[in-house]
């Protein structure tokens, strides 16, 4: 039976292809003429080169942090290319793109042309740190909403991007996220103005593509008073046997009464079977409530990546603001996943709501790690924290590592955790009514994430169904 | 009931069967024609679960030795899903809990898949809600069952006959029923027994495994074997239920050892 459950969660990676286009690469390492030259490359203005440089300064002051229940050999940082784009030309519409990109994303099923259209959603597509091409931009700009890479952002509405860049991850936040700070190439900028409801979820697909060439997207979403958005990230990598390193920030602002949904799907290139390969995902994603009655929601797949270390979290500083956090992790293998979230309760009758579902399977290492914190002012503050842990086999493991930290005496603190596992009994208890063990898996498997799911939008939802069921699918018997 | 002409649904000739390296069935024989109700009773440790697993196709179960036909066909061939579609039921006496699937959900795929095997239709979530909800009614069940997860915090009465529901769902040619009276108080034992006897027809067989002579007195066995160390060493009629409840299972070791 155990070789059965082998094979249902022992898929190959199907999206293990590299595109051949010549990059422009910087050479490798990590120093002072580096940042000067990513800011030379994309013309930065002075104040962003010296918040590079200071980020840079921090994060040399930095320890690597090892408190994650993650174990990785020693990351040479000198070895990495922090500099690689396609060679710039000059793009007025999708006609222009160079094909192999489109060929690519065709394999990915990336809904870009006509896909884009019919789904109604707005694709900034992310191609080895340069955005390539940027749709319904103008369609979006007739409500006054700016979404277009950070680049772009930069140099178009620089007094936007300076106002909020590092103002909810300062630059020495974390080891990676002053690693980010210093030599971030591109991202995506959103800026929803007051009380605009953006009429179509946002979405960007990210592609890690150059061997080598670690990846360090910045994201800043800013939503203004009233204002609402739903921002979809899905990402997938090609195939490599060297590791790669992928340290993103993801900055989200919400101001009075404004709403920041954010959803991703990830499925990077995982090592193979043997825990070769694969990459390390060390995200710094937070999102701060800035105004009142505010709200900012996570949703998170995660089932790729050899190492995950993130937290999504939110500082909840306006009063009566409302965190939400709810994430499927899926480890196989020899993946280790560290990841959960910060509710950081500071304001008045502030609500937050954390929904974990862990899923090991292989000989992966899955742990859930949080924090709930309530200041001393938080008056009313209340969240509830359910972890869910599901074992595939008997060789993976499950952590929780829960904290919760208050320092105020109404405040009210629910926890709640299980631990199961899809064991020969159920199994045979779904074949024994006719059921066979790959449906078996997948209907336990989607019952199991179903909180989360729900949260999805729509066509993401089919997405997320989808991607575990590749990784869960595989000949039985 | 007993009809000489009946055809031969289940034929185990001299099966040995082993867990975990350990041999539990040595050279059992039985023979079950369609119409029939069999009771399997015996000490603990006599083989009775290790039986119902073997022929319901548990992988922890390895077969060692001899051969089981259903409907002529070698059953052994055939992995747990296909035995369940082409007509063999199990009634677990410890039934698990899955969360996060609802019942309906369950019932449903497992209905459908039975279906599709045996060249019928299936039916949408509307139809089938109608078929369930009045298989439900026969077991006296509350049809927000329907909606909560299967097994998920249903007490050992619920789980029982939340077994029998699915009996009654996929129409088996032979059922298994093993331990389904343990746990029940007896105002859900009549309900579940009456229920095990409206889905009995000539063309059905039951196998009934249990300690208690109780059950035996709502559904009423053609037979009575009684099994020690992995084989049927005695068979009699319903009378033999009642001579064990009275003098245990000693005289019947005893003289089967003897």
């Amino acid at each position: 039976m155990s070789s059965v459950l082998d094979n249902l969660v022992n898929q190959p990676y199907k999206h293990g292809f590299v595109t051949d286009i010549e990059a422009e690469t910087a050479p490798r390492g990590l120093n002072e003429d580096i940042i000067r030259l990513i800011s030379a490359k994309k013309n930065e203005p002075q104040w962003l080169l010296d918040f590079r440089l200071k980020a840079y300064e921090h994060w040399l002051t930095m320890p690597e942090p090892h408190w994650a229940n993650v174990h990785h050999p020693k990351i040479d940082f000198q070895d990495i290319i922090y500099y690689s784009a396609p060679k710039p030309k000059k793009k007025k519409s999708m006609d222009e793109v160079d094909p192999e990109l489109l060929k690519t994303f065709e394999k990915l099923g990336v809904p870009m042309n006509e896909r884009a259209a019919l789904a109604g959603v707005a694709v900034d597509v992310i191609f080895d740190s340069v955005s390539v091409a940027t749709t319904y931009k103008e369609k979006l700009a007739d409500v006054g909403i700016i979404f277009c890479s950070i680049s772009e952002a930069v140099r178009d509405h620089p007094d936007l991007v300076r106002q909020y860049l590092g103002s909810v991850v300062p630059v020495g936040d974390n080891y990676y996220a002053a690693l980010n700070s210093a030599v971030f190439t591109d991202g995506s900028f959103c800026f929803i103005p007051k009380g605009v409801k953006c009429p179509m979820e946002l979405s960007t697909y990210f592609r890690i593509n150059t061997q080598d060439s670690g990846q360090f997207e910045r994201t800043l979403i800013v939503a203004e008073e009233g204002a609402s958005v739903s921002y979809l990230e899905g990402c997938t990598a090609p195939k490599f046997d060297t590791n790669q390193l992928h340290a993103a920030v993801v900055e989200l602002v919400a101001l009075d009464r404004a709403d920041i949904k954010y959803s991703t799907v990830q499925n990077w290139y995982a090592g193979d079977e043997n825990g070769v390969g694969g990459i390390y995902n060390f995200v710094t994603k937070r999102g701060l409530c800035k105004g009142e009655g505010s709200r900012i929601s996570w949703t998170q797949v995660e089932t790729g990546s050899a190492i995950t270390w993130k937290y999504p979290s939110c500082v909840l500083l306006g009063d009566n603001s409302v965190g939400e956090f709810y994430s499927v992790a899926l480890t196989n293998h020899h993946q280790q996943a560290d990841t959960g979230t910060k509710m950081i309760h500071i304001g008045r009758n502030t609500k937050s709501t954390i929904i974990s579902k862990g899923i090991s399977a292989g000989q992966s290492n899955n742990s859930y790690r949080g924090l709930v914190k309530v200041g001393p002012k938080a008056e009313g503050a209340r969240n509830f924290s359910q972890c869910d842990s599901m074992l595939i086999g008997a060789k993976c493991s499950a952590s929780t590592f829960p904290y919760i930290d208050v320092q105020n005496p109404a405040a009210q603190v629910e926890h709640e955790a299980t631990t199961s596992k899809i064991g020969e009994d159920q199994l045979f208890y779904f074949r024994q009514r006719g059921i066979g063990a790959e449906e078996a898996v997948s209907m336990i498997i989607n019952g199991f994430c179903k909180e989360v799911f729900q949260q999805l939008p729509m066509e993401f939802a089919v997405e997320a169904t989808k991607l575990l069921g590749i990784k869960l699918e595989g000949s039985v018997g | 009931m007993i009809n000489a002409n009946a055809k031969v649904l289940l034929e185990v000739r001299d099966l040995r069967a082993t867990v975990a390296g350990v041999e539990i069935l040595k050279g059992l024989n039985l023979t079950v024609k369609a119409g029939e109700v069999h009771a399997i009773m015996g000490p603990n440790g006599s083989g009775k679960s290790t039986f119902s697993k073997v022929i319901s196709g548990h992988p922890a179960y390895e077969v060692t030795g001899g051969e089981v036909l259903f409907e002529g066909r070698n059953l052994l061939e055939l992995e747990a899903e296909e035995r369940a579609r082409a007509g063999v039921f199990l009634g677990f006496q410890y039934p698990v809990e899955i969360p996060g699937v609802t019942n309906s959900a369950f019932l449903r795929l497992a209905y459908n898949t039975v279906q599709g095997a045996r060249g019928k239709d299936e039916l949408d979530p509307l139809e089938f809600d109608d078929l369930v909800r009045e298989k439900a009614q026969l077991l006296e069940m509350d049809p927000a069952f329907l909606d909560r997860g299967v097994n998920e915090g249903f007490s050992g009465g619920e789980k029982k006959r939340n077994e029998i529901l699915q009996m009654a769902i996929l129409e088996p040619l032979l059922a298994i029923l093993d331990e389904t009276d343990s746990g029940l108080d007896i105002d859900a034992l009549r309900i579940v027994a009456n229920g095990v006897n409206r889905l009995h027809t000539a063309d059905t067989a039951c196998i009934l495994v249990t300690h208690y002579q109780r059950l035996l007195t709502y559904i009423v066995p053609d037979y009575v074997h009684v099994m020690d160390a992995g084989r049927i060493v005695k068979t009699g009629d319903k009378a033999l239920a009642l001579e064990l409840e009275e003098r245990g299972y000693d005289w019947v070791v005893n003289a089967a050892a003897a």
